[in-house]
């Protein structure tokens, strides 16, 4: 594989981590801790929305963005020939 | 059947399996002792991982913390589950791809130096032994709550088990046991939350359950939120800490999770990097089963509490309240003579204090589930501790054989010799972590929390940059693992054990407690690797192209020397 294929495989793999790692420190540092107190004043169920972030939400929102890298990734690799 | 009779039953049937499971895979070379000849199923490797990661702590005392930290809990939540993004997303593909067997091995590789892997083997041994000695105190006081016998010969028969199934079967052996191991920790973790949550909601799905309302038709948070006001707590959605402690505790959390080498070390099992990437989805999945579980269970547990007890005459209370009060984990003085239970936060009026770690552990007799589920509970605990202790012992040992002995001491080693070396150095890690289990210096529990910390300030940094940054020299990511790793311990013997002048809330930094001051000696360790690698020499053209290759995923391999 030549020098620029790496660099522009590189490029896109970076694009996608930004962006998932973006909506991690979204939903646990901004939603979870950050914002909590306005947040919590939207209620769903029992649940103050604030505190559903910290305390279960966040954790779906980790599950679903490895998956969606999972998946990506994958593409990405077939896309540049990578994949096994 | 009583309690007992069930726990002895389901005990001697899981070890059975356990031991069962290690012959059936022992390993015969040291690829296969090491990272079970990297030929784990993704699906297997995400459940050995989960039970590897889930210790005695996240099993028993987490959602006793949780119960009564309420939103202050939250640290634990997020960051033991956010770190398993980064470990997918930053570090886990690219050292799958490395394809060695440790984590000073990519240390030492990427930056061309044994200094730098005798300090990660230090940084691994700290943080590893640190952790072990909780997972074996945890083990005894199972043994002894359920199944009356002392704490020390409860220690005595886990260490036989984990010396048994580690020595034999290596990596391989662990990590099939560890699959078992999952299966018993989840189905005891979930059994008792889905009939307390019918118990009190209606709702047989815990995470829906604790936002639902219970029979007076009254949101459980609410009336929680309401009993919590009454007692002079704080509100139980909104917590005690500051928010920037907060925010930092629960990044040294994360950071720290995704640097501690004996989680690292599962992704160098499976075949190839796509591989590695699935494992971590899998793993965080079998994980989130019980961490989105355990904020309920805390609200349930607190509710059904503070219900049966606060204001209730001492003789009416029932029967569970007088059997944890005889192991002390439970006590009630009667301070204003009236023969009632006063819980209350002030402390001077206060009469009850409760151990953290019976919220798990006794919740089932406090729901009055049937015998054979309180049993579970015992078995469950010990497949967590086991599962985490075996886990720890195996990167103890491959520290000692492989990265001391092999790399550095005698690369002339034979593969059999290595192989002994390696069982040798695992009996006595074992030894050593039981006599910690037997006499546990204060400092354990303190510490263990605090291994998080000391992960996060001194291997994360030192990886990512060695993936991310090709121009990251030896002389940069030794002076940040030093740097990082002593700022980490100065500050934490200064606040936790009063040394160098002591201190207390009012003088911690920026306002950040020990837990969360990771986060900052992971910040400083950044900055004196950048600023030092950047007045020092490039590293050298094969260690640049070495870092070009772990960046593609193709033609990860077999487990090379």
């Amino acid at each position: 594989m030549n020098t620029d294929l790496r660099k522009k495989y590189w490029k896109e793999n970076l694009k996608y981590l930004a962006i998932l790692l973006s909506i991690w420190f979204l939903v646990s540092y901004v939603f979870g801790i950050l914002l909590v107190e306005q947040l919590n004043i939207i209620k769903f169920g029992g649940f103050k929305l604030g505190f559903w972030f910290a305390q279960q939400g966040s954790i779906y929102v980790f599950v679903i963005l490895i998956f969606v890298y999972i998946r990506l990734m994958n593409k990405l690799d077939k896309k540049y020939n990578l994949d096994e | 059947m009583d309690i007992q009779t069930w726990t002895w039953v389901l005990v001697g049937v899981t070890f059975t399996l356990y031991i069962g499971i290690a012959i059936w895979s022992r390993a015969s070379s040291t690829g296969e002792f090491y990272v079970a000849g990297k030929g784990v199923h993704p699906i297997a490797n995400g459940l050995a991982t989960a039970a590897d990661w889930m210790s005695a702590a996240s099993f028993i005392s987490m959602a006793g913390i949780i119960s009564f930290g309420g939103y202050d809990g939250s640290v634990y939540l997020m960051g033991w589950t956010g770190g398993y993004v980064l470990l997918a997303l930053l570090l886990a593909p690219y050292l799958r791809k490395f394809g060695k067997f440790t984590v000073p091995d990519f240390i030492g590789d990427r930056y061309y130096s044994n200094i730098a892997r005798v300090v990660a083997v230090l940084c691994a041994l700290i943080v590893s032994f640190t952790y072990v000695a909780g997972q074996m105190r945890g083990v005894g006081l199972v043994f002894s709550r359920f199944l009356e016998v002392d704490i020390d010969t409860g220690v005595i028969i886990g260490m036989f088990i984990v010396l048994f199934y580690a020595v034999l079967g290596g990596m391989k052996g662990i990590t099939y046991t560890q699959v078992a191991q999952y299966c018993v920790l989840i189905f005891a973790f979930m059994v008792p939350a889905i009939f307390i949550s019918i118990q009190m909601t209606g709702n047989p799905i815990p995470q829906i359950g604790f936002g639902s309302s219970g029979s007076d038709g009254v949101y459980l948070l609410d009336k929680l939120d309401g009993l919590h006001r009454e007692l002079g707590f704080h509100e139980y959605t909104s917590g005690s800490k500051t928010k920037i402690d907060v925010f930092f505790i629960t990044a040294a959390l994360m950071v720290g999770t995704a640097g501690l080498p004996h989680v690292i070390v599962r992704f160098f099992t499976v075949k190839k990097v796509s591989d590695a990437r699935k494992s971590a989805g899998w793993a965080l999945l079998f994980i989130a089963i019980l961490y989105t579980t355990a904020p309920a269970i805390a609200v349930f547990a607190r509710t059904n509490m503070i219900e049966t007890v606060s204001n209730q005459k001492y003789e009416d209370l029932p029967d569970w309240f007088s059997n944890w009060e005889t192991t002390g984990l439970i006590t009630f003085d009667d301070k204003n003579k009236d023969g009632r239970v006063q819980y209350v936060a002030d402390a001077s009026k206060n009469e009850l204090t409760v151990d953290k770690d019976i919220m798990v552990l006794a919740n089932p007799e406090i729901a009055r589930l049937p015998n054979w589920v309180i049993a579970l509970v015992a078995a469950g605990g010990l497949a967590a501790a086991l599962s985490t202790a075996a886990g720890l012992l195996l990167v103890i040992s491959s520290s000692i054989s492989h990265d001391i002995i092999k790399k550095i001491v005698n690369p002339k080693i034979t593969e059999n010799g290595e192989l002994i070396a390696a069982r040798l150095s695992a009996v006595v890690a074992v030894i050593i972590a039981g006599w910690f289990g037997i006499n546990p210096p204060d400092f354990v529990a303190a510490t263990v929390a605090l291994a998080f910390g000391l992960a996060a300030a001194s291997f994360f940094p030192a990886i990512v940059l060695g993936i991310f940054y090709k121009r990251m020299n030896k002389e940069g990511a030794i002076a940040g693992m030093v740097v990082g790793i002593l700022l980490m311990l100065f500050y934490m013997m200064k606040f936790k054990f009063d040394w160098f002048g002591g201190g207390t809330k009012e003088d911690w930094w920026f306002g950040i407690s020990p837990e969360g001051f990771g986060t900052v000696a992971m910040i400083v360790n950044f900055i004196v690797s950048l600023i030092i690698s950047s007045f020092t020499p490039e590293p050298p053209k094969e260690v640049q192209e070495i870092v070009d290759n772990i960046r593609i995923p193709n033609n990860a391999g077999k487990a090379t020397h």
